[in-house]
């Protein structure tokens, strides 16, 4: 799934630089624990958190995180947007829950790992 | 790949904005040197995972990093209040973090336990009033 379908259905904003919208999103993890995401994301993934301090993205760098979404409207501050623009993850905002977020997603055929990822 | 590295960075306790900047570095390097990419994202948990630490509980430490044609090998020594229990703190789910860093996604007591799970070996050492060591070794031919 392309972020900018991502976007779509989540009616999200994109707040960083990066121009990654053309980017293929294959999987989706969400948590707001940080060692989750390092621990039992698979790389390459979505990451959807409440969470808008600079560590989700130094973990998402770490753990291969391909973008970031935020729910419930909430935004980082300017220093950790450019931190992922720095490191060329996209981040997006959306007003949806993060039970809202996933199940919409989920509806559209994203998963968190597939059969092979086992 | 046929090449080796090492070097050491400087941590600041308490520095949040900065934490997790060398193992950012480190897996710069591990990136420059084409370590394969799964081998990568372990060595880059487990040094980011092992950074936090020292960024959450002491006052200063540093990472070494010795890279070669057959591991990583990693030590981060640290000036901190140590660890009582190391057999506690291995424990997933185990914690002595204050709320402020459990609110920044840490501080959940898998620390420890995911440096295990992502590395081949791992010796921590502590002394209570005095700081930690903790090395540990990816083998770049071996999967975990």
């Amino acid at each position: 799934m392309k972020l900018e379908e991502i976007k779509e259905i989540l009616g999200a904003v994109i707040i960083s630089k990066s121009d990654g919208l053309d980017i293929n999103i294959m999987r989706a993890y969400c948590a707001d624990l940080m060692s989750d995401v390092l621990a039992f994301s698979i790389t390459n993934s979505l990451l959807i958190t409440h969470l808008t301090n600079a560590q989700v993205i130094r973990t998402s760098e770490v753990a291969d995180i391909k973008a970031i979404v935020f729910v419930q409207g909430k935004r980082p501050d300017i220093e950790t947007i450019a931190l992922a623009d720095g490191k060329r993850i996209p981040l997006l905002v959306t007003d949806f829950s993060m039970f809202d977020t996933c199940g919409r997603l989920y509806e559209k055929g994203l998963r968190s790992q597939s059969d092979t990822d086992f | 790949m046929s090449n080796s590295a090492d070097g050491i960075f400087f941590l600041t306790g308490k520095d949040f904005t900065n934490a997790g900047a060398a193992s950012s570095n480190l897996k710069g390097i591990l990136e420059n040197m084409g370590v394969r990419p799964e081998i990568i994202r372990r060595a880059a948990i487990a040094a980011f995972e092992a950074e936090m630490n020292v960024i959450i509980y002491a006052v200063a430490g540093m990472m070494h990093y010795f890279i070669n044609d057959e591991m990583i090998k990693v030590i981060l020594q640290d000036m901190g209040p140590g660890i009582e229990s190391i057999e506690l703190a291995m424990k997933e789910g185990y914690s002595t973090a204050p709320d402020y860093i459990r609110e920044m996604g840490f501080g959940s007591g898998m620390g420890l336990p995911n440096i295990k799970k992502s590395t081949d070996e791992l010796k921590v050492n502590s002394i209570v009033g005095e700081g930690t060591t903790l090395e540990f070794i990816i083998y770049l031919n071996k999967t975990a």
